[in-house]
């Protein structure tokens, strides 16, 4: 049975207005949908009810415009349909350009940040390890909970805002230190000193996710030098095929200083010791491409692109003369463009022909001019996502390769 | 906490179960027994189609119909999905899961906030959902109120 403050007990009864009295329904009946007994603080949020799905999403954040209501903690945007700093990119129809645009405008209306982002955890401000928050958006979930050590439980539409409107949630899952136990344990094979490793941390992602599912696995064997590009791949693919919240990288992240403190001491109902060969066959199963097949264009960026991601890419390039033949995204976010603009990165990369793109990512909204074709990447995310939602047909491969079949028009693979 | 035919007391032509409530509500339609399904990415709500490629039911509608469902799965974006379909009147009439979920739950709830529709959203034990799967007539889900007790009748006369 749920037991409510005083506080909270006020909220629901319209003392602290119409929009607070919304959000703390929703949070208290998705309390007892999670059979929890009380609801805590949270210092921060990240929502993800920006990006447009139809009247419904508007109709919602409308109802807590009206009636003048603020979110009660700092709280951050994830990705909308469009990109706001480059609007000419959007291929959509103008009914859905007004609507996706009021959708983010409505949520800047709240107090939210205009940080359009699904990789908050590259921003200034980041949670802290132990810290009580509420985040929307898989990726940035599995990244809060597994690489900053941060606790948020698996949010999602609706109830992240009626959550930062609030600063209240339930006290379950994730939230709660006794759930945060691995109970299945991978060991990953040696991949440290092979070439693509970016390939490879993303197809143990994938094959996390499809074996876990909801439970929290404890990785051994991840190269000591890991980086939290490589982390981010990882948890992206997992929560994209299947539902994973919190992975724990043994030696590497900070719940996991060892195999007894990520299983809190309690022995693991399974092991599972994974093979290259086992991460191959997952490769091999993304791509949908022939070697040769001409390739439309290549997109990079899911999760967005950090700076020493896009410092990597201008590395490859540097192998290459004039522009790529086809198009060459990259998303990510504003702040990170602007810090690629101030040390000229980004003004670099255009000459190059590469179209970097913000606010918004290309596998959920039209943007990619050529999709009748192989869409390059190197995302386990965006090659899971992106044949059902835009069409494409998906070419998976390193970053190196995705560079190299660029500049050659068509798909190449280095071995 | 669900036993099949632990309350046959109705008339003969119908049988009653007890179902657990996650969202109040009472409606009743054909049944549609559907593998797990994420409404984002999987479900069309213009034209109220499962449209996954790879899923079994896809091509079909859930409009009008009490969805059975073992569990959900996917994006957690499929909670405004569900809300979108309920509104448009191409999402289920109820819904019937074996594992309550937040995602979809969600999508009732703020549907019920938003637009006053009232899908309602049970669980049953795994004996009852296969029962309801076979029973191929008319399921009508009565749930009163958030965390109640509700029930699940099978109606057998129109068979």
């Amino acid at each position: 049975m749920l037991k409510l403050t005083e506080r909270d007990t006020a909220m629901l009864d319209g003392a602290y207005g119409d929009g607070v009295a919304l959000a703390m329904r929703i949070v208290t009946r998705t309390a007892n949908v999670m059979s929890a007994a009380q609801l805590i603080d949270v210092s921060s949020a990240h929502i993800d009810g920006c990006l447009y799905h139809g009247p419904a999403s508007l109709d919602f954040v409308e109802r807590f415009v009206t009636s003048g209501t603020r979110v009660a903690v700092p709280t951050t945007l994830n990705v909308g349909s469009l990109d706001l700093i480059h609007p000419e990119l959007f291929r959509g129809s103008d009914p859905l350009r007004r609507a996706a645009e009021r959708l983010m405008q409505a949520h800047l209306e709240l107090g939210c940040e205009a940080s359009f982002t699904c990789a908050p955890y590259q921003l200034k401000h980041r949670p802290q390890a132990g810290e009580q928050i509420a985040w929307a958006e898989s990726n940035a979930i599995v990244f809060a909970n597994s690489v900053l050590g941060a606790r948020t439980s698996r949010y999602g539409d609706f109830l992240d805002l009626a959550a930062a409107v609030t600063g209240r949630v339930p006290f379950a899952g994730l939230h709660v230190t006794a759930n945060r136990a691995a109970r299945i344990v991978i060991e990953a094979p040696d991949f440290a000193a092979t070439d693509a490793r970016d390939v490879w941390f993303a197809a143990l992602g994938l094959l996390l996710g499809k074996e876990a599912g909801t439970a929290v696995a404890a990785i051994t064997g991840l190269p000591a030098d890991t980086s939290e590009d490589e982390l981010k791949a990882l948890g992206a693919a997992a929560a994209s095929s299947g539902a994973v919240a919190l992975f724990h990288a043994v030696g590497i992240t900070p719940e996991a200083r060892t195999l007894d403190a990520a299983t809190q001491r309690m022995p693991p109902l399974r092991t599972l010791r994974v093979t290259m060969d086992d991460l191959a066959e997952v490769r091999r199963r993304l791509n949908h491409a022939q070697p040769g097949a001409e390739l439309a264009a290549v997109s990079l960026g899911t999760p967005h692109f950090s700076v020493s991601e896009f410092e990597r890419l201008a590395q490859l390039f540097a192998h290459y003369a004039g522009a790529p033949r086809c198009g060459f995204y990259v998303n990510t976010s504003r702040f990170i463009l602007w810090q690629l603009e101030a040390s000229g990165l980004a003004q670099q990369l255009a000459a190059r022909g590469v179209q970097i793109v913000t606010d918004t990512c290309t596998y959920i909204t039209p943007i990619i001019k050529e999709t009748r074709g192989v869409v390059m990447t190197n995302s386990g995310k965006w090659a899971h996502y992106a044949p059902a939602n835009i069409g494409v047909t998906v070419a998976y491969g390193s970053m190196h390769e995705c560079v190299r079949s660029a500049f050659e028009g068509s798909v190449c693979f280095d071995e | 906490m669900n036993r099949p035919g632990s309350s046959s007391r109705t008339p003969r032509a119908t049988r009653e179960f007890a179902a657990h409530t996650l969202a109040a509500g009472s409606a009743g339609g054909a049944p549609l027994a559907v593998e797990p399904l994420s409404f984002w990415g999987g479900y069309d709500t213009e034209r109220g189609l499962i449209v996954e490629p790879a899923h079994p039911q896809c091509g079909l509608s859930l409009a009008g119909k009490v969805m059975l469902m073992p569990r959900a799965k996917g994006s957690s974006s499929s909670s405004s999905v569900l809300a979108e379909a309920i509104r448009n009147g191409t999402g289920p009439a109820a819904i019937v899961l074996c594992e309550a979920d937040l995602i979809v739950a969600i999508g009732v709830i703020v549907a019920q906030e938003l637009y006053s529709v009232n899908v309602p959203l049970v669980t049953v034990d795994v004996d009852l959902f296969a029962a309801l799967c076979a029973a191929g007539v008319p399921l009508y889900v009565d749930a009163p109120g958030d965390g109640a007790q509700a029930t699940v009748r099978i109606d057998q006369a129109a068979q």
